[in-house]
């Protein structure tokens, strides 16, 4: 049986010289740094949890109708006739909550350990691109089941753009291809969610794989392994403390994908609306632009952004500063290799005011969270009375937030260009625990 | 354990602090004031009873659009001749959704507005919601169709099961600077066939039988669901060994 697979490995081989070396440049002879920790799962559940989405998406698109008339009819098609519909489509609608979960503490992990540093800024770049385009293929799907908040939601997302003078209003119009959301919305949406932008997201991610290969991978000590002491079990000239990512990494991160898998079966079987927060209520009544929902909130992971929108004041008689602040709350990000100017990479050896920097921006992050789900607008009563003006509390605690989110990358070039932070020593090698 | 430990420990500890926070403001978010239904999707008798009484009091004006006959039969154990003698009194055939036989158009003009589906009336609305209405309709003269609800006020539905609780009339409360009063409570004014125990019981079953029909799907769930976990923690469990096994060389070196 062994000899089978062996011929059949050398056949391929020879009509294929590149894939053997290919593949040993991205697994076998890919030397990760030995001393990866919980953080460092994120990734690789990032990429599992894409390709169940792709996969389970097929199989939504070969029963989904995209039509104003017939979509939500067939999201309740699909969960009661299809066979096994009803777990494909509670796979996808989990998939693209946890999509964002493992996303955030992805990046987050990046923050930490400086990941985004020289030579790796294009890592990070690659990586932001993901995540906009991320959000804009989550936007986009979450108006295909054409419930009331698919469509409010798609209302009042698209009318952001509005806010653009001159041109917002038919900008608006441009993007809907009608006067409110409708067929033409849905159409270019499900064309754009299903086709268009998982291609960029595919290629994005090879290309953020490809550019991390080609640097090799920070950890979480921010030393450099590549360029460190040489010579391994395996070669030579590969850092010593580099192990090859397969198998070593590859079945650790199987341990990763179980404890994913654990917790997304659990709330599939168990708790597919999460209590209403994968799943909102008011999208299970059809969409109905008579009847606006009591209240029109984004699905948890863009209430941070929602968040910044509506905290922001208008003035000079446009509301567009709340938009830009939104956008640029995500663009900041992109700025991250070039604020942070401390070349010491990793938290354990930074100066204390970088570490309650990131904690305050940790907690503005949180905060921003509980004012786009509506939370403060329900807890600021119920903690402090009926009699207070919860508009006057949550827009001050919510502009609060909004400064704090930005005042971070400030004081963090700040803190970093002008030498204030008092760096430890890095050690030469990585330190492991166990 | 050194002091760059302890930093990251302080850290995680305070990351986890603040989840937590923010957990148990959505906890706080969450109640938001209605009893709760007590439903059970594992009690089929339940869900029986309640099939019996959505078909008796609700289908002459409400429609289950996404649910078949054939469905229901399946899931709660009935067979073709019983769904089709005592559930289905439209001459519908079995395989064919529940739809009401009340003529839309007329249902408009009579109440104001359409009899809603009530397909999904669960998912949207809430267990404890729909159970809570059932129980607040209360006899009001100023209504123009002689009935109110103290959780939809003003719904535009008279008060289908008052046979079964009788009446409620409501006492109310002085209303402040010349306000209307408010309902301050609901009392039962004329006792009808089932003691108030045991209506609780019937409107708990029919708003079973509404969660099952907004997502018969949960049953299924239900029965798969903990088989799948027990798998899938075996899985992890051996691809913890095998990471162990694997990386015994990479702690020696």
């Amino acid at each position: 049986m062994s000899n089978v697979w062996s011929n059949l490995g050398d056949w391929v081989t020879e009509r294929t010289p590149g894939m053997l070396p290919m593949y040993r440049k991205h697994m076998t002879e890919y030397y990760a740094p030995k001393n990866f920790n919980l953080w460092y799962y994120f990734g690789s559940l990032a990429l599992v949890v894409l390709i169940a989405q792709i996969v389970t998406g097929i199989f939504l698109t070969m029963n989904y109708n995209p039509s104003a008339a017939g979509a939500f009819d067939s999201v309740q098609y699909i969960m009661r006739d299809v066979e096994w519909g009803w777990l494909i489509r509670y796979m996808h609608s989990t998939g693209a909550s946890l999509f964002f979960i493992v996303v955030f503490l992805h990046m987050f992990r990046g923050v930490i350990y400086g990941s985004f540093k020289r030579p790796r800024e294009l890592v990070w770049l690659l990586g932001m691109l993901i995540f906009l385009v991320l959000m804009a293929e989550a936007f986009m799907g979450y108006v295909l089941p054409w419930g009331n908040m698919s469509f409010w939601g798609a209302k009042v997302i698209i009318s952001l753009f509005g806010t653009i003078p001159v041109i917002g209003t038919h900008l608006v119009e441009w993007i809907m291809g009608d006067f409110l959301p409708g067929d033409a919305t849905l159409n270019r949406f499900f064309a754009l969610h299903v086709i268009a932008l998982p291609i960029v997201l595919l290629l994005l991610v090879v290309l953020h794989i490809a550019a991390l290969h080609e640097v090799g991978s920070n950890n979480p000590d921010g030393v450099d392994v590549k360029h460190g002491v040489k010579g391994n079990r395996w070669s030579p000239l590969a850092p010593a403390d580099g192990i090859p990512f397969h198998p070593y990494y590859t079945v650790k991160d199987l341990v990763g994908v179980g404890f994913l898998l654990l917790i997304a079966a659990f709330i599939i079987f168990f708790a597919p609306t999460l209590g209403g927060w994968f799943l909102e209520p008011d999208n299970s009544i059809a969409a109905n632009n008579l009847v606006t929902p009591a209240q029109i909130k984004p699905v948890w992971y863009f209430s941070p952004f929602y968040a910044i929108v509506r905290m922001v004041p208008s003035f000079m008689d446009t509301a567009v500063w709340g938009v830009i602040a939104m956008f640029g709350s995500i663009f900041v990000l992109f700025a991250m290799p070039w604020l942070d100017r401390t070349p010491v990479k990793s938290i354990r050896y930074r100066g204390r005011g970088y570490k309650i920097a990131l904690t305050v921006f940790v907690l503005a992050f949180l905060g921003l969270c509980a004012v786009g789900t509506d939370t403060t607008a329900e807890v600021i009563p119920a903690w402090f009375g009926s009699d207070v003006d919860v508009t006057f509390w949550e827009n001050l605690f919510g502009r609060l937030m909004t400064l704090l989110y930005f005042g971070f990358f400030a004081f963090l070039w700040a803190y970093t260009y002008f030498g204030w932070e008092t760096t430890k020593p890095v050690p030469d090698r990585v330190t492991t625990h166990d | 354990m050194t002091k760059r430990q302890g930093l990251l420990r302080y850290f995680v500890l305070a990351a986890l602090t603040c989840a937590l926070g923010f957990a148990s403001m959505a906890q706080a978010a969450e109640e938001g004031g209605f009893p709760s239904a007590g439903t059970n999707l594992r009690d089929q008798a339940s869900l029986q009873r309640g099939a019996k009484l959505f078909f008796n009091y609700c289908v002459g004006c409400h429609s289950l659009k996404y649910m078949r006959y054939s469905r229901i039969g399946e899931d709660l154990g009935l067979t073709e001749a019983e769904v089709m003698t005592n559930l289905n009194f439209t001459g519908a055939k079995y395989g064919e959704p529940v739809v009401s036989a009340m003529p839309m158009d007329l249902a408009a003009t009579w109440f104001g507005k359409d009899p809603p589906d009530l397909s999904l009336e669960v998912e949207a609305k809430g267990a404890d919601w729909v159970n809570a209405y059932l129980n607040s309709f209360y006899l009001d003269p100023a209504s123009p169709i002689g009935w109110n609800n103290t959780v939809l006020p003003n719904a535009a539905m008279p008060f289908p099961l008052w046979e079964l609780q009788g009446t409620q009339t409501a006492v109310m409360a002085p209303g402040k600077d010349g306000q209307p009063g408010t309902v301050e409570k609901l009392e039962l004014a004329q006792p009808g066939k089932l003691t108030p125990a045991q209506f609780q019981q019937a409107t708990r079953d029919l708003t079973n039988f509404l969660e099952y029909a907004s997502e018969p799907a949960a049953l299924q769930r239900h029965r798969y669901g903990v088989w799948v976990l027990l798998f899938l923690a075996f899985f992890t469990l051996l691809a913890y060994a095998l990471k162990r096994e694997y990386w015994k060389d990479v702690h020696e070196a």
